[in-house]
């Protein structure tokens, strides 16, 4: 495997094993590290762990064993308040977008901060000077300046996307994971929101985790792929290492290939 | 192989006997239970006779004593309003602690059990005991009400807030929020609609409930109105009768004007 290993990386996964129901293994002893910075690609066939491996990185899925090193320790037995400290360094991006339908664009940007907010303040939606400016000055990279007292559910769901991912931005993270974030969206807007993960990853330099189901997409945007099949990585490497002979061992079968 | 050669697979709906069985049962109780109560045409049509009588002697109305009549009118608004505010500020976090989606089963049992014991009684009922314990008047009715208050808001808040979608909670736990910005954020503002809803019907339950209460002595214009009625008064009857319609829908008013102020053009898609 080509892992950089030690100092350099911004996250590193040890034998983590998941599993729903006991003795069902979703992820089998899986071992990975992610660079301080770049896009990363995990690709593998529907049910192979993907979503459940983004997931127990921050732990929206509790892992059955292993270890997860982030910022320099094992978050994996983490509870509460430090837990919570863990999650606010890392952002999340979903397919679905998730976005809080009845709040407003700025009020679901802001809500990136409120790992760091006060419930009071929260409420009253007080939040620093500092955090506003951030947020309308990410509305403007997204494109989406006009728009910030628009309800979410009033977008389309390419906007809606933009707002997820300035929503993990405005944490502030020092990883950015992303589950599939373009599959419910058309090809076009795909590309456009890939490349603005890859962009704000790079001007933010947050190193990037992304979930997704289009190997061409994949190819185009990342700088490494790591291929996933019955919860273990099968492939770690460049887009050009990604022959026909690795997707066939990834996915299976020949047929779709030609 | 040739169309003629394949068989016809014919298919027919399954049937429900045990739907049909239970249907028939209601039946054969309506019937037994219509024998048992002596409920039959000619008592029926002597009651359409006595009731004719009844409303004659309320027309036209009159009010006998105005002061009566505002005071009752008065107490009952003051009771309605203060146990709809009491009762829906004790409901929600009762109600938040009900929804077994998001509370573990030791703090939602309790909550759904207190729900549900607000729930079994009619405010009546409720008043009565009230009474006995803190005496006739205002306070007994606003008790009662705020009981009812709590088991209707709390039990619907409860299922509201267990529909909600959970995707939208993950992405705010996601962030790193603590719990209480996870229902600020996550949680609130998909209840929101549906929740000044119950409130306002709640208000305006409420508010006949607030009529009524005053029967057993808990304040407002059901005393007033018992009483005319035990003096044979059917003309102030009418007049308070009357009054409590105005009443009503005075209510029913507000409480669409409420719900235009905070929900706008949401109240649209909610209902």
């Amino acid at each position: 495997m080509t892992t950089t290993v030690g100092s350099g990386a911004a996250l590193s996964i040890r034998g983590l094993v998941k599993e729903y129901v006991r003795g069902k293994r979703v992820l089998d002893g899986l071992s990975l590290d992610v660079p301080a910075s770049g896009l990363t690609a995990i690709i593998g066939p529907s049910g192979t762990g993907k979503s459940t491996l983004l997931r127990c990185i921050n732990r929206l899925v509790e892992p059955t064993a292993g270890e997860i090193v982030f910022g320099g320790r094992d978050i994996t037995p983490l509870r509460g308040k430090a837990l919570r400290e863990a999650r606010r360094e890392i952002g999340m991006v979903f397919q679905e977008y998730n976005l809080v339908e009845r709040l407003t664009v700025m009020e679901n940007l802001l809500s990136g901060r409120l790992g760091y907010t006060p419930a009071w303040a929260a409420w009253r939606r007080k939040f620093p000077q500092d955090d506003i400016e951030r947020a309308f000055s990410l509305l403007d990279q997204v494109g989406l300046a006009s728009f910030a007292n628009q309800r979410a559910d009033a977008l389309s769901g390419g906007q809606r996307q933009r707002v997820g991912i300035a929503r993990a931005v405005m944490q502030n993270p020092r990883l950015l994971l992303a589950d599939e974030p373009t599959s419910s969206l058309d090809p076009k807007t795909s590309v456009e929101i890939m490349a603005l993960m890859r962009d704000l990853g790079r001007e933010h330099s947050i190193p990037v985790m992304v979930n997704m189901h289009d190997v061409e997409l994949a190819r185009r945007f990342a700088e490494r792929i790591v291929g996933m099949s019955g919860g273990q990585i099968v492939f770690d490497g460049p887009p050009e290492a990604m022959t026909d002979e690795v997707l066939k061992n990834i996915y299976g079968g020949a047929s779709w290939l030609s | 192989m040739s169309v003629s050669s394949t068989p016809i697979r014919r298919w027919t709906p399954p049937g429900n006997w045990t739907g049909r069985v239970v249907w028939l049962l209601l039946a054969a109780y309506v019937v037994y239970a219509i024998g048992q109560l002596d409920f039959n045409a000619s008592r029926f049509i002597t009651g359409i006779d006595n009731g004719a009588r009844f409303i004659g002697r309320m027309i036209p109305p009159r009010i006998v004593q105005p002061d009566a009549l505002a005071k009752g009118l008065i107490e009952s608004l003051e009771i309605a309003l203060l146990a709809s505010f009491a009762g829906i500020v004790l409901a929600l976090p009762i109600g938040l602690a009900a929804a077994r989606n998001l509370m573990p089963a030791w703090v939602s049992w309790p909550a759904r059990a207190l729900i549900a014991a607000a729930r079994s009684f009619h405010p009546v009922i409720v008043a009565i005991v009230f009474v006995k314990a803190v005496g006739f008047g205002a306070l007994a009715g606003i008790c009662a009400l705020v009981v009812a208050s709590i088991g209707f808001i709390g039990k619907l808040f409860a299922e509201a807030i267990e529909e909600i979608s959970l995707k939208q909670v993950e992405a705010i736990r996601a962030t790193g929020a603590s719990f209480m910005n996870v229902i600020c954020y996550g949680v609130l503002p998909q209840v929101f609609g549906r929740f000044i809803g119950f409130a306002t019907y709640q208000l305006d339950s409420n508010l006949r409930n607030s009529t009524m209460v005053g029967i057993v002595g808990a304040g407002g214009i059901g005393g007033t109105l018992f009483s005319a009625f035990q003096r044979f008064d059917y003309d102030f009857v009418a007049a308070i009768l009357l009054s409590i319609i105005a009443m009503i829908m005075l209510g029913e008013v507000l409480a669409t004007w409420v719900r235009g102020v905070f929900l706008g053009r949401e109240r649209v898609e909610a209902e």
